[in-house]
Formats: C-alpha cells, sequence, structure tokens
C-alpha cells in the first residue's frame, strides 16, 4: 500500500524527460565530434601553411639562373704551358676568357670601375666550368664557341624576381647597373632559368649559386649507416633477452625504467656524452660520421629496444607453446618463429628511429658535425655534415639566395623522411598479422 | 644456428673494428679551424678559395663561437687539436694562460678588419640618430635621475629625449653567449653609461653592474644567436629595433635601416676609419707548432692575407668585411707570413 502510494509519488513528482536527456546525450556527441573535426582541420592546416611556406620560399631553388657567352679561349690567354693536355689545363685560369666575353656582350661599358662591377655579373664558378668543357675536349682551344654560365646570384634573385625594381636604388639589393644590364641581355635571349643540377652535384659553399647538398646527403647516409648497424643489433639483442630469456624481478624491472626514461633524455645530452667518451676518450676523429652515428645511436637505441619489446609481446604465447611441445629449444622458439613474426614491427620501430636520427642536429653540434665541409666524405672516418645541418648553416646566412636554398634543403629532407615512413607503413600493411 | 651467431657477432666486431685504422691517424690531411660564427662566413670564403685553388684539401670549419673556439684551440698541440681559431674579439689573458698551460707555446695573431655592429629598423619606422647614452638610457635596469639610480621608467624613445621618435622602445639582440653581446656591452652599453657622471664615479665593478644590467620589463628581448631571426622581426614589428652585424644591413637594405649613432651612419668608410662608434676586429690565431706538421697552413694564412682577399675590393669585402686601412694591413701580413709569435705579456698586461 505504502509502497504504491511511493512509486505514485515519485512517478507524479518526476515528469518523463527521457527525450529530452536523450536530445541532450546526441547534442553532446555531436559536439564531441565537431570538436574532433575542428582538432584534426586545425592540425592539417598548420600542416599546409607548413609545407606551402617551405614550398613557396624553395621552389625556385630547383632553377638557376644562366646566361650565354661566347667564349674564345686561347692558349696564351688561359697562360697555358705546353700542349694542351688535362693536366696543363688544369694549371690554366679561364677568368680573363669569361670577362672578355662579357666585356664583348657590352661594349658600351668602360672605364676599370664600371668593368670590374660587370665581372660581378657573373658567377664564379663560370670560369671553372669553362675549364672543364675544355679539358673533356681539347680541340675548342682556340675556336669561338656559345656556353650557358651562372649568373651570380644577385643576378638569380633579379631574374626570380625577387629584387623590387620601385624602391630607390640605396635600399634596392641591387645597382641599377646589373637591373639594365640583366634586362638588356634578357630581351637578346642570353640570360634563362636552367633545372639546377649544382644543388644536387654541388657541396657546401659561400656562393649561393654554387652550394649544393651532397656532401651533406652523403653524410647523412653515412651516419645513419652507422647508427643502424650499430643501434640494430643491440637494441634486438636486448629486446629479445629482455622479452623472451631475462627473469622478471627487480633488476629488468629496473633497466624498463630506465630504457624508458633514456627514450625521453634530450638528444643534447647524448652529445655531450658522445665528445665526453668517444671523443675525448676514445680518441675517434671529430666531426666523422662514425662519431654522429655513435652518438644518434644512443639516442635511437631505446625508441627501437621499446618497439621491438611490444613487437615480440604481441606475438601470441601459443605460438611459443606451440614450438616448444614440438621440441623447439627455447632459442630455436625465437629464432625460427617468435622473432621472424615480430619482424616487421621490429622494423616499423627502426624506421622510425631513424627517421628521428636523420632529422637531428643538437647532438652532432657537441661533436663538430656542425662545420662547413666542402669535401664530400667517403668514408665514416672523413669530416662530414648531414642535411638537418646544413639547413641550419644556410639558414644563418646574410645572402638573400640562402633562404629559398633553406627551403629547398628542407623539402629534400622531407622527402627523405617521407619516404622512409611510407616503407615503415608499408611493411606493416605487408607483413603484419593478426592473431 | 651457430652461423647465425657468428654472423651476429662478426656484425658487431666489424663495427667495432672500424675506426681502429684511421682514428689513431697521426697527422691530419686537413686543416681545421675552429671559432667565432661572426668570422665563420668571412672564413668559409677564403677556405673554398683556398680549397679550388691550391692542391691541398678545403679546411674544416666549425662555428663554435669565439670562446667555444679558444677554448677547442687551447686544449693542447697534436692532430685532435683545431689548427686555428676565429674570433670576433681579441684572446683574453685567461685564454693565453690556458693555452700556456695546455703546451700551446707560440700563438701567432691575424686581425682581419673590422665589423660594425648597427642598430636598425625597419624602413617603414621612423629614421633616427641616437647617441650612445640614450641607447644605454632605453636598455639598462636602472637609469640615473635626480642624482639617483631608479628602476627605468621610460616607456617611448621620446620619454628619454625629446628629439627622438614618440615610439615605444623594443629591442631586440643577441643572447649571452655571443660575441656579438660581448662587444655591444663594452662599446655601446659601457660607452653610453660612462657619460653619465654619477656613473662613472662609481667603482669598477659597481659601475659595471650599473652599466650592464638589462632591463627585464620586455623592453629588451634576447632573440637568440641567430641575427636572420632578428631582421624577420624587424619586419614584422616596425616600432622595434635590433642589434646584429653590419653584414646583415648589407643583404637587407631592401627592409631594414641602421640609425645614426652619435650623429654617424654605419658605413664601410665610418667603421674602416674607426668614426662609427660600435665597431669590433675580427681576428684569427694559429698555433704555431702545426705549421709544417699540419700540410697547408702557410698557404691558408697566404691566402687570407692577399689584398684580393682582404683588401678593399677583395673577395670578402663583399661578403660584408670593413677592411683595415692599408699600412696596417701590410703590418699584420707581415706580421702573419712569418708567424711572428703573439707576446703573452701584450695580453696579459
Amino acid at each position: 500500500m505504502s509502497s504504491t502510494a511511493n512509486t505514485a509519488d515519485v512517478g507524479m513528482r518526476r515528469p518523463d524527460l527521457s527525450a529530452q536527456r536523450l536530445r541532450k546525450r546526441y547534442a553532446a556527441e555531436r559536439r564531441f565530434r565537431l570538436y574532433g573535426v575542428i582538432a584534426v582541420v586545425t592540425a592539417i592546416g598548420m600542416l599546409a601553411v607548413l609545407l606551402g611556406s617551405i614550398v613557396q620560399n624553395g621552389y625556385s631553388a630547383f632553377w638557376q639562373t644562366q646566361m650565354k657567352l661566347t667564349v674564345t679561349p686561347t692558349a696564351e690567354q688561359i697562360g697555358l704551358e705546353g700542349q694542351p693536355t688535362p693536366e696543363n689545363l688544369r694549371d690554366t685560369n679561364f677568368r680573363p676568357v669569361v670577362y672578355e666575353a662579357l666585356f664583348q656582350l657590352f661594349p658600351e661599358v668602360t672605364g676599370e670601375q664600371a668593368r670590374r662591377q660587370l665581372r660581378g655579373f657573373v658567377s664564379g664558378a663560370a670560369a671553372r666550368d669553362i675549364r672543364e668543357q675544355v679539358i673533356e675536349n681539347p680541340s675548342l682551344l682556340g675556336t669561338s664557341f656559345d656556353v650557358w654560365v651562372k649568373t651570380d646570384d644577385k643576378i638569380d634573385m633579379l631574374h626570380k624576381g625577387y629584387v623590387d625594381r620601385a624602391l630607390p636604388p640605396d635600399r634596392r639589393l641591387l645597382d641599377t647597373e646589373f637591373i639594365q644590364w640583366h634586362d638588356q641581355l634578357d630581351a637578346r635571349g642570353r640570360v634563362e632559368a636552367f633545372f639546377n643540377t649544382t644543388f644536387f652535384t654541388g657541396t657546401d659553399s659561400r656562393e649561393p649559386e654554387q652550394a649544393g647538398i651532397l656532401a651533406a646527403t652523403v653524410g647523412s647516409f653515412l651516419t645513419l649507416f652507422v647508427t643502424l648497424l650499430l643501434s640494430f643489433p643491440i637494441a634486438v639483442l636486448a629486446a629479445v633477452y629482455l622479452e623472451e630469456f631475462a627473469p622478471k624481478n627487480k633488476a629488468t624491472d629496473l633497466i624498463e625504467v630506465n630504457i624508458n626514461n633514456l627514450a625521453a633524455v634530450p638528444s643534447i645530452v647524448y652529445g655531450l656524452l658522445g665528445l665526453a667518451v668517444v671523443i675525448n676518450f676514445f680518441g675517434f676523429p671529430r666531426s666523422s660520421p662514425l662519431v654522429g652515428g655513435i652518438v644518434l645511436s644512443l639516442m635511437t637505441l631505446p625508441t627501437i629496444i621499446i618497439s621491438a619489446r611490444s613487437a615480440l609481446r604481441a606475438v601470441p604465447p601459443s605460438i611459443r607453446e606451440a614450438a616448444l611441445g614440438v621440441g623447439a629449444s627455447r632459442i630455436q622458439t625465437v629464432t625460427h618463429h617468435v622473432l621472424p613474426l615480430s619482424l616487421p614491427g621490429i622494423l616499423t620501430g627502426t624506421i622510425i628511429g631513424m627517421a628521428q636520427a636523420l632529422g637531428e642536429t643538437a647532438p652532432l653540434l657537441m661533436v663538430g658535425m656542425v662545420a662547413f665541409i666542402v669535401e664530400v666524405p667517403t668514408s665514416v672516418t672523413d669530416p662530414s655534415t648531414v642535411l638537418p645541418v646544413q639547413v641550419f648553416l644556410w639558414s644563418t646566412s646574410p645572402e638573400r639566395a640562402f633562404i629559398e636554398k633553406t627551403s629547398a634543403a628542407i623539402m629534400v629532407l622531407l622527402a627523405f623522411l617521407i619516404a622512409m615512413n611510407a616503407t615503415a607503413v608499408l611493411l606493416r600493411k605487408q607483413f603484419e598479422r593478426r592473431w | 644456428m651457430m652461423k647465425k651467431t657468428f654472423a651476429i657477432a662478426a656484425a658487431v666486431a666489424a663495427v667495432t673494428a672500424l675506426p681502429s685504422g684511421d682514428a689513431a691517424a697521426q697527422a691530419r690531411e686537413q686543416i681545421r679551424i675552429v671559432g667565432s660564427s661572426t668570422v665563420y662566413p668571412f672564413a668559409t670564403s677564403v677556405v673554398e678559395q683556398f680549397g679550388k685553388e691550391t692542391q691541398y684539401p678545403t679546411p674544416v670549419i666549425e662555428s663554435t663561437g669565439s670562446g667555444g673556439g679558444l677554448q677547442l684551440f687551447c686544449a693542447g698541440v697534436g692532430a685532435e687539436h683545431p689548427d686555428i681559431t676565429n674570433a670576433s674579439r681579441r684572446i683574453k689573458p685567461s685564454e693565453v694562460k690556458r693555452c700556456q698551460e695546455n703546451g700551446v707555446q707560440k700563438i701567432t695573431e691575424v686581425k682581419i678588419g673590422a665589423d660594425g655592429i648597427v642598430f636598425a629598423n625597419s624602413v617603414e619606422g621612423p629614421d633616427a640618430d641616437f647617441q650612445l647614452k640614450h641607447i644605454w638610457q632605453a636598455l639598462a635596469a636602472q637609469v640615473p635621475q635626480d642624482g639617483e639610480l631608479v628602476k627605468n621608467p621610460y616607456e617611448t624613445w621620446a620619454d628619454i629625449d625629446s628629439s627622438l621618435p614618440d615610439k615605444k622602445i623594443e629591442i631586440y639582440g643577441p643572447p649571452p653567449t655571443s660575441g656579438t653581446r660581448d662587444a655591444w656591452n663594452e662599446l655601446a652599453m659601457m660607452g653610453g653609461c660612462k657619460q653619465f657622471d654619477m656613473i662613472a664615479s662609481m667603482s669598477e665593478s659597481k659601475m659595471e653592474e650599473a652599466c650592464l644590467t638589462y632591463r627585464s620589463d620586455g623592453a629588451w628581448i634576447e632573440a637568440g644567436e641567430n641575427d636572420t631571426l632578428i631582421v624577420q622581426k624587424l619586419n614584422s614589428n616596425t616600432n622595434a629595433y635590433g642589434i646584429f652585424g653590419y653584414s646583415f644591413l648589407d643583404q637587407n637594405r631592401n627592409t631594414i635601416q641602421a640609425a645614426k649613432i652619435n650623429g654617424v651612419a654605419p658605413t664601410v668608410e665610418n667603421i674602416s676609419a674607426d668614426q662609427y662608434p660600435i665597431s669590433r676586429s675580427l681576428w684569427f690565431y694559429v698555433k704555431n707548432a702545426h705549421v709544417g706538421v699540419i700540410p697547408g697552413i702557410e698557404a691558408y694564412v697566404k691566402e687570407f692575407t692577399r689584398a684580393s682577399t682582404w683588401g678593399p675590393n677583395g673577395y670578402l669585402v663583399e661578403k660584408g668585411l670593413i677592411p683595415m686601412p692599408e699600412q696596417q694591413r701590410n703590418a699584420w701580413r707581415q706580421k702573419a707570413r712569418n708567424f711572428e709569435p703573439l707576446n703573452p705579456e701584450e695580453i696579459m698586461g
């Protein structure tokens, strides 16, 4: 009696709100989804702005302004002694040839001062490029031929439209004469932009038009090679031992905590360690990919160990039990079954670790890889630099033309990173097993 | 199974064995240079030219800062230590001492030219002519007012002196680790604050504290070692002034302009003639013990001290170096090419 009265009371005091509550719940869910979409759009937007500004700043670096000169090198002019053999030609100076051709293009430019200025129109590499051509084909000597040579980076900037012609001369990056000369040549079809092969085949230079990324790219490969060679076997062995063989006790717990901590240590710390131990104690050569690789492998080891351990853990125990059940030893179980099955996961982790190492500069600063290096390294003990360091060095250069070079080098670096990460994704997609 | 074990062991052994050949190399083939980031653009131009025109390999240059460079340089004699260090200031007594302690006895000092430090703003902003004391008053934590030091009250330049623009004070400059900052402190800050009698009469250490403590209310902003960054900040904020090297002004004339200091504009002529008040000398130091051991050092010094390199028409001028007057150039060239060692007394006093 009392209970029915109670329920009736309650029923009367509480109107049916379920529809309203349901609406609220749906609204909350829609809001939550909206927040999610906004978050994703913001992230994509930021990425787009970043990539957009890099591409916009950098795409022009893949073109290089060149000018057509009609040169007539004579043995006398280049100071050739003896026969035009490659050895003798290497000791010659083609600069007078280049200047002569330049002065012929502008016969109206006379006087020491004006002619000195005119010399600045063409890149310092022009004379060397022509010399190379003549060395390859000595019969060119004494004949008149057309050759495309690089212009100075100032003219390159002008041709690409980075010089504001409307500004008063004292604020403009370029003197009025250069603009006039450029326009005259342009009208005569003697100035043109070509694909910039120097950017890929050249090495670092103080002259933007001669600067390239070859030495840094080779340095990056050598450094990564050392990193991979060191960190992969060590990390896999560590992971296999910890996961498959080690007893679970305080000691292994401590090791586990420490590995996780190491993964979060700022990378500059590894640089300091490298300086103190690898260079100062072991006496390995400074600035070499060997030292850089050792430092970077210290940095990537925890990443690979962690991912390798989770890949090993993902292999179901039934596999191990079945192997042991048919008489396999523990090491056979691991090497014949568990390791092959977890390899895609381990490789994915390794590639991601390598991609991290490829983009790292801070630890390399300490071991002397932030350096001006012109020669392409041929072994892991040669002085060398890496791509991200090249980006950093160019970004601090005052010349306007280095701005586009910086962005272009970033684009190349990003291309490598995308390729590596895409490989990781592909590996996972291709070989991943679902249990 | 055993095969695999061996394969892994062999791989590990191969990696650890890799360096043994070259690591212990007694002499280097290549000159190694460290030091100032201000001298870096000039030194790199020289080594590039040197590498292309001589039979020697191109030297390696690390940009470590003047202090860091001298530290590496003075660490000892031998192939594992650098041969040359660049500096945007003269070597300090403490560094000479360290060098001597580590067996680096004979050092050749070479002055290569000068570099102006400019105080610049966006071309959209007003032209200005500052006295050094105005700049110090804008930057110091405490300034003299009515005979005592008070917390810096100046909000706008016009508060300091009515002839200056009525704009908020905002100044971007280099961090304390930078050689530019050292030179700025010595020339601009000390120079400006000593013009106040009450500070000039203080004891040395008190004066230093009063002169070199920067305000921390947001008007002074440390913008990092990267001069490119300061230039970009000036472009986006037309009120702001920035402190950086002359070569960056030269390459960004379309967007920034330099203020006159004490009525003198930072031009090549004024800096070279020592008229512009905030300019410093650039140097490099050669370890004499390495000359003749590491191939090419003589040739490098020769290349650097050529008229076509550091003279008024040389290629370093194009990069923003302010050349020395001819007489000084000749004197330094002679010292450099003969590797006349620096007299430690001269520095230690």
